[in-house]
């Protein structure tokens, strides 16, 4: 080969790592100037007081507490009923169904529920939740429409902990004469739960920050009580965060309540991830198949 | 015949069986006597493991395939439409080729299937522990960290803590597919002075690609090729003198 050639053959070689490197850079460089420009701006209101106290005179002062409580409650009561169902329909899909025409429609209908817009989800909580099943703005509606908004992210993880547990497990329980029910519950669900759960929690942190599927199912404009049923209405970040920025009385004077609570949103939704990440860690550390 | 008829614990009647469209085994035929080592040897592709995982109904797991004929357990066809091949498998235990213990600690994947099958009580399952334990000679060596994961054991060490795991059902057939060939040769040395201690309490039906170890470790040795039940004889005389040109070509070295 020439020396051309051989440097001919160099420069496209660097030319091509220095494209890779510089579209990771970019992704890095969006991610620290989202968060540099609210950290900036939002450290500020961060106080104390501002994660304790409710929002005072019209939502100018005071904290969000409120906000940060319905968040955690519309968060948790989305993944009671988003992982059951998710972790079970996974189990149908990957160790029961047969392939075949019924199982290829369903996992079209999942896909498609993936790809469904979060304001339809919303719609649909309200038409269905809250109007039919009269379950009015609540807490329940909220969690259920999240549920189901965060239901292809859970089965998609679960399958895929599901396929990775070794057939062999499978083979060696089923030899000892243990039924295929016992054999999910006893060894696959257990060596599976982990990565279930790392992607789970991804999925959760996606649906603590969403607004359109809350807006008409669960949040409330306004209010300083703390809810006692699920039954009630709660203030939560995402759509706080909307309503400073869009209706509230004056949008100037609340703009670093409004880069405050952006902050403690994001604050949830990395430290959400952080433990999803630290799960993950732990089980790799321990995995020895 | 080359059994004696009244020490018969299983036997296969005319079985055909079918991967899809691909008949992977036709027409065999073969009787397996109780306390006796059986091997089943012949090329890669055979049928020999196709055969031992009919006989604990295992091929049941996949999708697609089809037996034709009869196996008698203790004079029942185990794929009659009644029987429960969960019942099947807790009598007629199995070791893969690969060591497979489960990621729990030694103790409970010992006490795994039999807890599931009924067995409470700490004394008798600490018992069953030590009993399986010292069957599979592993007891000396992990007495003392029963707590531990099974995965920390070396691959013949988490071998035989598998056939402990099987015996712990206190099956009445053993099958081994295969159960050395992922060890090394001292390892695979113990487990053949294992199955020779294990016969006096089982049946073994064992698979193996190592001809030498079928002429050490086993009674009777069947030959298959191409799906088909070549020959069936006491091992001895399969190896020294073969009645079938086949059987001489391949324990020869001529083919495989």
């Amino acid at each position: 080969m020439t020396t051309t050639a051989i440097r001919y053959r160099y420069i496209k070689q660097t030319v091509f790592f220095g494209l890779v490197r510089l579209s990771a850079f970019i992704l890095a460089l969006a991610l620290g100037g989202i968060l540099a420009y609210i950290i900036v701006h939002g450290i500020s209101a961060l106080s104390w007081e501002f994660v304790t106290q409710p929002p005072r005179e019209a939502m100018t002062k005071g904290g969000i507490m409120p906000a940060i409580v319905g968040t955690f409650y519309l968060t948790v009561g989305a993944i009671a009923v988003g992982l059951p169902l998710g972790i079970v329909s996974a189990v149908y899909l990957t160790e029961y169904a047969r392939q075949g025409p019924v199982i290829r429609v369903i996992r079209i209908g999942i896909n498609c529920l993936a790809g469904v817009p979060s304001v339809v989800f919303g719609l649909f909580g309200l038409g269905f939740f809250v109007v039919m099943l009269k379950f009015g703005s609540s807490i329940l509606a909220g969690s259920l429409t999240l549920g189901f908004l965060i239901l292809p992210t859970i089965i998609g993880a679960s399958e895929e902990a599901l396929k990775s547990v070794p057939q062999t497990f499978r083979e060696a329980s089923l030899a000892l004469g243990v039924s295929k029910w016992q054999t999910i519950l006893r060894i696959v669900l257990p060596t599976a739960l982990p990565g279930i759960l790392t992607g789970s929690i991804l999925g959760l942190g996606r649906a603590a920050g969403e607004t359109a599927p809350i807006m008409f199912t669960a949040a409330a404009f306004f209010t300083a009580k703390l809810p006692t049923s699920v039954f009630d209405e709660v203030m939560a970040l995402p759509y706080h965060i909307y309503v400073l920025a869009t209706a509230g009385t004056n949008i100037e004077e609340t703009r670093p309540l409004q880069y405050g609570t952006v902050l403690v949103l994001i604050l949830l939704v990395l430290g959400i991830d952080l433990v999803a990440i630290l799960i993950r860690a732990t089980i790799r550390r321990r995995k020895k198949w | 015949m080359v059994n004696q008829e009244d020490r018969i614990i299983i036997r296969t009647e005319n079985v055909n069986f079918y991967y899809g469209e691909f008949q992977a085994l036709t027409d065999v035929s073969m009787a397996f006597e109780t306390n006796r080592v059986t091997a089943l040897i012949g090329p890669s592709g055979c049928g020999k493991s196709t055969l031992l995982r009919l006989l604990n109904r295992m091929n049941d797991l996949i999708d697609g395939c089809r037996v034709e004929g009869r196996i008698l357990f203790e004079g029942r066809n185990i794929y009659e439409p009644d029987v429960d091949p969960v019942e099947v498998r807790r009598r007629i235990g199995m070791v893969f080729q690969k060591p497979n213990p489960f990621p729990k600690s030694i103790f409970n994947n010992i006490t795994y299937g039999p807890r599931l099958a009924g067995v409470s009580g700490k004394a008798d399952l600490e018992a069953l522990v030590e009993r399986s334990l010292r069957q599979a000679v592993l007891w000396d060596e992990v007495k003392d960290i029963l707590g531990q994961s099974a995965m920390m054991l070396s691959g013949g060490q988490q071998q035989r803590l598998c056939i402990a795991r099987a015996l712990a059902m206190k099956p009445d057939i053993l099958l081994m597919d295969e159960p050395t060939s992922a060890l090394d040769p001292i390892s695979t040395a113990k487990i053949e002075e294992l199955i020779e201690e294990l016969k006096k309490t089982y049946t073994i039906i064992i698979v193996t690609h190592n001809m030498q170890q079928a002429a050490r470790v086993s009674d009777f040795t069947g030959f298959f090729y191409l799906g088909k039940m070549i020959e069936f004889n006491v091992t001895e005389k399969i190896f020294t003198k073969p009645d079938m040109k086949q059987t001489e070509d391949y324990i020869t070295g001529r083919f495989g």
